[in-house]
């Protein structure tokens, strides 16, 4: 029996997600998460140990960066970082528009694209048919954006998600392959009042 | 025949005061965000957070938009506030999963639409839809028929919101914002 081909997004797309987005978000302590669903609410969890800084989603798809808007307006003292998939920003990609209008200096929103919708069964997604995140970021208005696609540009990616000073945008490519494996408390509730006992030492 | 009159102009012909009033209610109940879709029944209540310095100000390309950032809002301490048509909430239907199994806080504000006198019929499906669908989602409903139930209206659904968690969409019947005739 021949083996299957190897999953693959092209050339661009070889990083692994698994390093590269540890890499790119250092100390998560640093910041308020919020994730998109699936891939990086994986990375995320595991990167915090599902702690109160960290709101993942596991539906609701596309209210990632709406979601962090909110937060990030109403805490101007901390970084609020957005990490979503290809996939979840594609289905409210306005959000960008709406994001950037209000360009909260706070506000970091970083895609991990793998080109694939992975959670389904890695159905090729809309960006490695050649839709691009960051030009569509940048038609949104973000002034501040990068695409990530060696492990050379990730120390810039990195400062760009520590010390911009408006919202920006980092769009990480990488292979169309599993996070970590990490259980996450998938509660919406609990997690709620843990992010806000945590965080703001009230439910 | 009658001349045809845009949504803008037929809204600046009613009366504003509920209008303000429902803005300070608001604001006085603690709202700082205010996310909306242009919209006349809402004129007054967006140009006031557009103008007011305290408040943030956030238009959204969709309906959906104001939902997720309520529940951000409120994971940071903020009080948010969606003000939408009856035929945006068609489009927040999914993210109401959030709401209701997250058990956020959450206020709607709608201007009803294809409900009391109506003369689009597009506007007919989602406005005849609307209550049915909160009451999917368990949103408690209030409708306001009246200018001057505007405000305690306002007031019990912000407490029913942030004081006991729930979700509340207020309902602007057609009956206070006037039908707009076409």
């Amino acid at each position: 029996m021949s083996k299957a081909p190897e999953r693959s997004a092209g050339p661009r797309y070889t990083l692994d997600r698994i390093t590269a987005v540890p890499a790119l978000v250092g100390d998560a302590s640093d910041f308020l998460v919020i994730a998109g669903l699936a891939g990086t609410a994986k990375d995320m969890a595991a990167m915090t140990k599902d702690g109160a800084n960290y709101y993942g989603l596991a539906g609701a798809m596309g209210a990632a960066v709406s979601m962090g808007l909110g937060l990030a307006l109403a805490r101007p003292d901390k970084k609020v970082l957005v990490a979503t998939g290809d996939g979840e920003l594609l289905m409210n990609i306005g959000a960008l528009a709406t994001a950037s209008v209000l360009n909260p200096p706070n506000l970091r929103i970083l895609c991990v694209d793998n080109g694939h919708y992975g959670e389904t069964g890695y159905q090729k997604s809309h960006t490695c048919l050649g839709v691009d995140l960051e030009q569509m970021a940048i038609g949104a208005g973000i002034k501040s954006t990068c695409s990530i696609e060696k492990e050379v540009d990730l120390a810039k990616g990195a400062k760009m998600l520590r010390e911009s000073n408006g919202t920006c945008f980092v769009l990480l490519r990488v292979k169309p392959t599993d996070g970590p494996k990490f259980k996450r408390a998938l509660d919406p509730a609990a997690k709620r009042v843990q992010f806000r006992l945590g965080t703001l030492g009230e439910v | 025949m009658a001349e045809l009159k845009t949504e803008d102009e037929h809204a600046r012909e009613i009366s504003t005061g509920w209008q303000n009033q429902l803005y300070d209610a608001l604001r006085r109940n603690g709202v700082t965000q205010f996310s909306y879709v242009p919209d006349a029944g809402h004129r007054v209540c967006i140009d006031r957070s557009i103008e007011d310095k305290d408040v943030h100000s956030v238009a959204l390309t969709t309906e959906e938009e104001g939902v997720a950032l309520a529940c951000g809002a409120h994971l940071g301490g903020a009080k948010s506030v969606l003000l939408m048509q009856s035929s945006g909430l068609g489009n927040c239907v999914n993210f109401m999963s959030m709401v209701k199994n997250g058990r956020f806080p959450f206020l709607t504000v709608l201007s009803m639409r294809g409900d009391f006198g109506e003369g689009n019929p597009w506007q007919m499906g989602m406005g005849q839809a609307a209550r049915k669908v909160c009451e999917a989602l368990d949103f408690i409903v209030l409708e306001v028929t009246r200018p001057e139930d505007v405000v305690p209206t306002i007031d019990a659904a912000s407490n029913m919101v942030w004081k006991s968690g729930q979700a509340v969409a207020v309902l602007l019947s057609q009956r206070l914002i006037g039908a707009k005739s076409f």
